[in-house]
């Protein structure tokens, strides 16, 4: 399994610099079912990590026991320099965490959700209005501040939720699939205010089961397969390990089909779809190539997509699985 | 920051916290104080007749037995507020933001103490206006000194510490409000069977020592004695040796599920 090496920061007097997030053999079951399988993490400070996995793969509870909200069955975690088993006060206070589900108080307005968790940071009352006022305006929610957070919509009650989590200057910020449920243009957003975090030297863990989002974001990449790291590295080093990108031609009139096909030979078929995959790294100059080729062949494509590897590629490739779901179902 | 003064610090903001969602959404705590009213007014206005001829050796007229009443009607508003406690608090820990205060750096056990403290005082302030409403019909205390109503409100707010540590209970232990408040069904099950209506003397004898000995009763008892001048007997250090027991199993149960990783 490729497992690339962690680049070490080094400071002036030598010495490693301390992470912000490591653990090591990390496990977790709930009865039978093993979740986290021994997982190990080293995130430098000041990066966004991400932990790429699909649904089940344990991302969650990875990041439910790294903020101290469920212990764990085995290996160590050490956030902001804190272990969580032991010292779980010292990891709260540098930690902000936003989970999956929304973790606002419904009941209250946007703006006394702010407040309350001013309060939590025993902030006074003048700097947790400032505090409070400055975030609403951040993310947006000035307008909605006075309304219940139970009226809100998806995507203002994950900023709610998002500015919730930073009042109180956090260090470390984990959000689990943050853009989970978002239309487009929300998903969009949340990315920039991602970004924005991190420009403070803020360290951001991250989970979701998007290669896109990963891709867009992260420093680092982590894919958790069930329960286990199947690979680690930045994004470009994971995609090199991953086949998949291939040009793919559609055909609408069988003849055609057969006799591309014919031509093709190095061409992966699928004879239900009438449609051909080319293997390719989705470069210009190779598109341009092939374009050539099947003019030179005298093919005529009905269709012709390019496609890059996206998660399901990533998970064929490193988990070994060959059963990988037809083109035409996606 | 001390651990003590951060403890009553957050404790206090929880609080502020609970009496806010009671104050926007009152319609809990209302619902269950109609319960107490209903069966104050019942017993009083359509059975008073035939309630007041079983008490005081038969003797007795409509207001003897509104007087009998009105302190067990007291503690079984008590039972019927802190319903609302496993209610809302099982219904709180079914919010996604627990699971923030969890991973805060906060006194831990603030979000319960907030809870307990917020319905304590709801509690309260149901048990005096039921007890306005006691008045209102013609409850009179006969002859009972300002130290003896202040002795009957310190029973009664003992005994509300203890039934809403044991309800938070109950609501940490229920999956989700219905379930909760059929958990918490003994605290308005149990004045119904106590000295609340009728006399323990007056009931079949294998279910005296039940009724007698239960919480309620001695409660009950107690505050009768204290604001009507009848027998208090042991019932006074029963009252007392129940709400402490009852307040000391809640608080560490309690604070055992809530410590315990959630699901």
């Amino acid at each position: 399994m490729p497992s690339p090496v962690m680049p070490t920061s080094r400071r002036a007097d030598g010495g490693a610099q301390p992470a912000a997030v490591s653990a090591t053999g990390l496990r977790k079951s709930y009865g039978d079912k093993t979740v986290l399988d021994g997982i190990d993490l080293r995130i430098p400070a000041g990066s966004i990590f991400a932990l790429l996995g699909p649904n089940g793969a344990g991302k969650t509870t990875a990041v439910k026991i790294l903020s101290t909200l469920i212990s764990a069955d085995g290996g160590e975690a050490q956030v902001a320099g804190h272990d969580v088993a032991t010292s779980p006060h010292g990891v709260r206070s540098a930690i902000g965490v936003t989970g999956q589900f929304s973790a606002v108080d419904g009941l209250i307005t946007g703006e006394e959700n702010m407040l309350l968790m001013a309060e939590l940071h025993h902030m006074s009352k003048s700097e947790g209005r400032r505090v409070a006022a400055e975030l609403l305006e951040r993310f947006d929610l000035v307008e909605a501040a006075k309304k219940p957070a139970s009226t809100y919509s998806g995507g203002m009650k994950r900023r709610l939720d998002i500015a919730m989590t930073l009042v109180g200057g956090p260090r470390i910020i984990f959000l689990d699939e943050p853009t989970t449920g978002l239309d487009p243009r929300s998903r969009h957003n949340m990315w920039g205010i991602i970004r924005e975090l991190v420009s403070d030297g803020v360290t951001v863990f991250l989970t979701t089961q998007y290669l896109e989002e990963a891709d867009e974001l992260a420093d680092r990449i982590a894919v958790l397969n069930d329960g286990k790291i199947a690979a680690e590295g930045s994004a470009d080093e994971l995609k090199r390990l991953i086949p998949g990108g291939h040009v793919r031609l559609r055909f609408t009139d069988p003849a055609a089909y057969q006799s591309a096909a014919g031509a093709l030979r190095e061409a992966t078929r699928d004879d239900e779809a009438l449609s051909l995959q080319i293997p390719s790294d989705g470069t210009q100059r190779e598109l341009r190539s092939i374009l050539d080729w099947l003019d030179t062949a005298g093919i005529e494509a009905d269709e012709l997509t390019v496609h890059t590897p996206d998660l399901d590629d990533v998970f064929f490739a490193l988990t070994g699985s060959t059963d990988k779901p037809k083109e035409a179902v996606r | 920051m001390s651990s003590l003064s951060l403890a009553v610090r957050d404790s206090k903001t929880m609080l502020r916290r609970n009496l806010l969602h009671a104050r926007r959404y009152p319609s809990l705590t209302l619902n269950l104080l109609t319960t107490p009213i209903m069966l104050l007014l019942l017993f009083v206005y359509i059975f008073g007749d035939v309630m007041s001829a079983g008490i005081g050796g038969g003797g007795a007229d409509r207001s003897d037995y509104i007087a009998y009443l009105v302190p067990g009607v007291l503690l079984m508003t008590i039972g019927s507020t802190t319903i609302g406690t496993a209610v809302s608090v099982a219904m709180d820990m079914s919010e996604g933001i627990i699971a923030r205060f969890r991973t805060m750096a906060i006194h831990r056990s603030s979000v319960l103490i907030g809870h307990v403290a917020g319905s304590v005082l709801q509690a309260l302030m149901s048990v005096i206006f039921v007890g306005a409403v006691g008045v209102a019909i013609g409850f009179r205390s006969t002859d009972a000194t300002a130290l003896e109503w202040i002795a009957a409100f310190g029973v009664l707010a003992l005994f509300t510490l203890a039934l809403t540590w044991i309800a938070v209970g109950m609501g940490l232990v229920s999956p989700n409000a219905e379930a909760a408040s059929n958990t918490a069904m003994p605290l308005i099950f149990l004045p119904l069977i106590s000295s609340t209506f009728v006399p323990i003397d007056a009931m079949p004898g294998w279910f005296q020592p039940i009724a007698e000995y239960q919480p309620f009763t001695p409660a009950i008892e107690t505050v009768r004695g204290l604001l009507l001048g009848t027998e208090i007997g042991n019932n006074g250090w029963l009252a007392i040796g129940w709400s402490v027991a009852l307040t000391a199993l809640g608080y560490f149960w309690s604070k055992s599920v809530f410590n315990r990783d959630p699901k």
